[in-house]
């Protein structure tokens, strides 16, 4: 019997990824490019969204000859995106109007801050569940409205097309300006600021709020659903799922009992809970999402608590500071020394995310004496990552009735042993890898093979995973008390740093 | 112990030559500068050819020195940058064998495991990285042995420790033991640390086909071995698979 795969392509902030997965979950092939990051003024982080295309275009083929089949022995193709980053394009010429908007992008800072004052958190809390913030993509599309002559009314006019990256990718593969279909899932739709939570549509009154014209929206599908056949890259191969990068990797970790969390250690770094079909409203500064939603089964909620910077830290001290060659060994730097010397780094790069939401905050290194070499900044960039996730994990655990007792990890950086250890010592908890390390991609590959009838239930993926680490808390507990204190005080240092504009 | 070696001594002489003029220099010239015969000079330059320390123009037949040698100081492999390059397919190999995979490099004499996946059946374990093995005794010890990534002096510096009857304590029969792994391509451990387990591992190769690590899978000596107490074939082939993916991630185009 020949064997069969599902598809999974990972568009994330730094590379695009296609991946095949076996019927046991197994990774059987990897192709990746990277895109070009362009940072053409400070806060401002824009992709290339015809790079991205062209970069899909290239990775599909590479991995199908890593195994030697061909798109027959592809059962389904499922997409996982990085998430909020928006796309306009034209309709008729399938080009896009300017570079895509990344989620890391602070240039609607002004912009939400208004919106915090009028009409204020609560407005856009009980319809999106999600507080006015730079992250976001509704904010983004008012931008380019207001900064781009004739944009709006071209929109009003059904000239342009808004898309998240999966909207734009599917758009393309399904035929683009002969006929493509414009369309969104709801873990997507959940982060533009615009979808309301309960009813899963768009909301009337957010729309009018930002004036974004419903015509130039995508529909909001379920995240598991055969939407139609791929008629580009991998003609006739049925596109079976999307879901944001996140929520992809709470279901790669088989997240889906209310109470299973997950955080995935990427660029920035994300821990969801599954909270099962309960809308739960943060009182600590998490966010409320859709988690999926399965055909036409009831949608799952997550809570959610992003952190914006912990591998792009890792990247930031290679590339920018070149103080190591790659990112791997940023531990072997760390390793030089015992600990961090006093030193810690705040990586407020583009503001805070959870749980403070402070877009004024930049970021810090503190404690510096001349006692510090590049090995305790290293330890010190290393720490920020863990101690930013024992953050989230004190709101999610003071938001719900069920305290975190694992936690389950993914992503590049779990293939940092001091960092895994560090992160077990100040949660105070078992930190787990499951045995494919690539959930995001496992996700979307499980979400389009359930729609493609691939895989059977739930239950059958619950099986596939397994734990392949595990590190276990071993620090003195007054050590993590002071230590935590130090990082607190380091974190009220990063605040307030930018100063509101002058206005006239 | 043993004098200097008169043939390195003179390749030396000869990299600083070519190393000291703007030019390159034909055959002739290193062999008169150097007071060598022309056989000679010409023996040890093609040496240094074999090994890209020194490049021969194609069209004048001047040597001068190789690329390679720019690099000699780079080509060092961080183990965690390893541990990172290889953790999709070490994932992909417990899950296919069933079994625990361990990655393993050379340190002082010993073998540092800096990668560890546990066997995929839930069950409590725990990570070994950062422990060492005897390289004599595991079957990563001596698939870094055979390959030279690690050398027997340093074993022997260690010292053969005998833990089971069927350990190799004397370099008389570990050296056949090393030449037949080179030959096959992969190492067995079979009862050789602890009665009841067993393990296999293969190289892994980086740029121009250095070993620059193993990786192995291990468990119980009636999982890994059939009946005869020889190896299982598929699990040497899985093995051996994951070891050619994870070489060719690093640059390993012939493996």
């Amino acid at each position: 019997m020949v064997e069969r795969y599902v598809m999974s392509i990972d568009q994330g902030t730094t590379s695009t990824r296609c991946i095949l997965f076996d019927h046991r979950g197994r990774l059987a092939a990897v192709a990746q490019r990277e895109h070009q990051q362009h940072f053409p003024r400070p806060g401002w982080v824009e992709h290339d969204a015809v790079e991205i295309w062209r970069n899909l275009g290239r990775v599909v083929p590479e991995a199908l000859a890593g195994v030697g089949v061909g798109r027959d022995e592809i059962t389904a193709m499922g997409i996982a995106n990085q998430r909020e980053t928006a796309v306009l394009w034209d309709r008729r010429t399938g080009m896009p109007l300017g570079k895509a908007i990344v989620w890391q992008d602070t240039r609607t800072a002004a912009l939400v801050d208004d919106l915090r004052n009028h009409p204020g958190d609560d407005f856009f809390l009980e319809r999106c569940c999600l507080p006015p913030s730079t992250y976001f993509s509704a904010p983004r599309i008012r931008w380019l409205f207001d900064h781009v002559e004739g944009l709006e009314r071209r929109a009003r006019d059904g000239e342009v097309l808004f898309g998240t990256i999966e909207t734009w990718l599917i758009w393309n593969l399904t035929g683009g300006t002969a006929g493509g279909l414009h369309i969104t899932d709801v873990t997507n739709a959940s982060r533009t600021m615009l979808m309301n939570i309960r009813t899963l549509d768009w909301d009337e009154a957010l729309l009018e709020f930002f004036g974004v014209p419903r015509v130039m929206l995508p529909e909001i599908r379920p995240s598991s659903q055969r939407y139609g056949e791929a008629r580009s890259v991998l003609p006739g191969v049925p596109i079976t799922a999307a879901l944001g990068d996140q929520q992809a990797a709470l279901f790669g970790q088989t997240c889906f009992a209310p109470g299973e969390a997950k955080c995935t250690y990427g660029t920035g770094s994300f821990l969801l809970q599954n909270t099962g079909t309960d809308v739960v409203r943060s009182r600590n500064g998490l966010l409320t999402t859709v988690a999926y939603k399965i055909a036409d089964q009831p949608a799952a909620y997550a809570l959610e608590g992003p952190i914006a910077v912990t591998g792009s830290l890792v990247q930031w001290f290679r590339d920018r500071l070149g103080l190591i060659s790659s990112a791997p060994e940023i531990e072997t730097l760390a390793r030089t020394v015992e600990d961090n010397g006093g030193c810690y780094i705040v990586p407020a790069f583009s503001g805070l995310f959870a749980p403070h939401w402070r877009s004024d905050a930049r970021g810090v290194i503190v404690g510096l004496t001349s006692y510090i070499t590049k090995g305790h900044l290293a330890r010190a960039v290393l720490e920020a990552t863990g101690w930013q996730t024992r953050e989230v994990v004190d709101a999610m655990n003071a938001d719900s009735s069920l305290a975190l007792k694992e936690l389950k990890v993914d992503g590049g950086m779990t293939s940092d042993n001091l960092l895994m250890q560090f992160l077990a010592d100040v949660l105070d908890v078992p930190v787990v890898r499951p045995l494919v390390a690539e959930t995001v991609s496992l996700g979307a590959a499980y979400a389009a093979g359930l729609a493609a009838g691939y895989w059977p239930d739930l239950e059958v993926l619950r099986r596939n995973w397994h734990r392949a680490a595990q590190w276990l808390p071993d620090m003195d507990p007054a050590q993590r008390e002071s230590e935590y204190d130090n990082w607190q005080r380091a974190v009220e240092r990063s605040l307030g740093w930018i100063k509101p504009p002058n206005r006239p | 112990m043993a004098g200097p070696v008169q043939s390195i001594e003179r390749a030396a002489a000869i990299l600083r030559l070519l190393a000291g003029g703007p030019r390159r220099l034909g055959l002739g010239e290193v062999a008169a500068s150097l007071g060598l015969a022309k056989g000679t000079a010409h023996g040890i330059l093609r040496t240094l050819q074999h090994v890209d320390f020194v490049e021969q123009d194609a069209a004048t037949g001047k040597y001068q020195l190789g690329a390679a040698l720019l690099h000699l100081g780079t080509s060092y492999l961080d183990v965690n940058e390893l541990r990172s390059r290889s953790i999709n397919w070490a994932d992909a190999l417990a899950g296919r064998s069933g079994e625990a995979v361990r990655l393993g490099t050379p340190l002082e004499g010993r073998v540092l495991i800096i990668h560890h996946v546990f066997r995929p059946d839930d069950t409590l374990q725990t990570l070994d990285v950062g422990s060492l093995l005897p390289l004599h005794a595991s079957s990563l010890g001596k698939v870094l042995l055979a390959f030279g990534t690690a050398t027997v002096e340093s074993a022997l510096e260690v010292g053969l420790e005998a833990y089971t009857r069927h350990t190799l304590v004397v370099r008389e029969d570990l050296n056949p033991a090393l030449a037949e792994i080179r030959e096959q391509g992969w190492a067995a451990e079979v009862q050789e640390m602890s009665m009841g387990d067993a393990g296999i591992a293969a190289p892994i190769r980086g740029h121009g086909g250095l070993v620059v690590g193993a990786i192995g899978v291990s468990g119980p000596v009636e999982r890994i071995c059939d009946s005869k107490g020889r190896p299982q074939p598929a699990l040497i082939t899985l093995l051996r698979e994951a070891a050619r993916a994870i070489s060719r991630n690093l640059g390993a185009a012939r493996w």
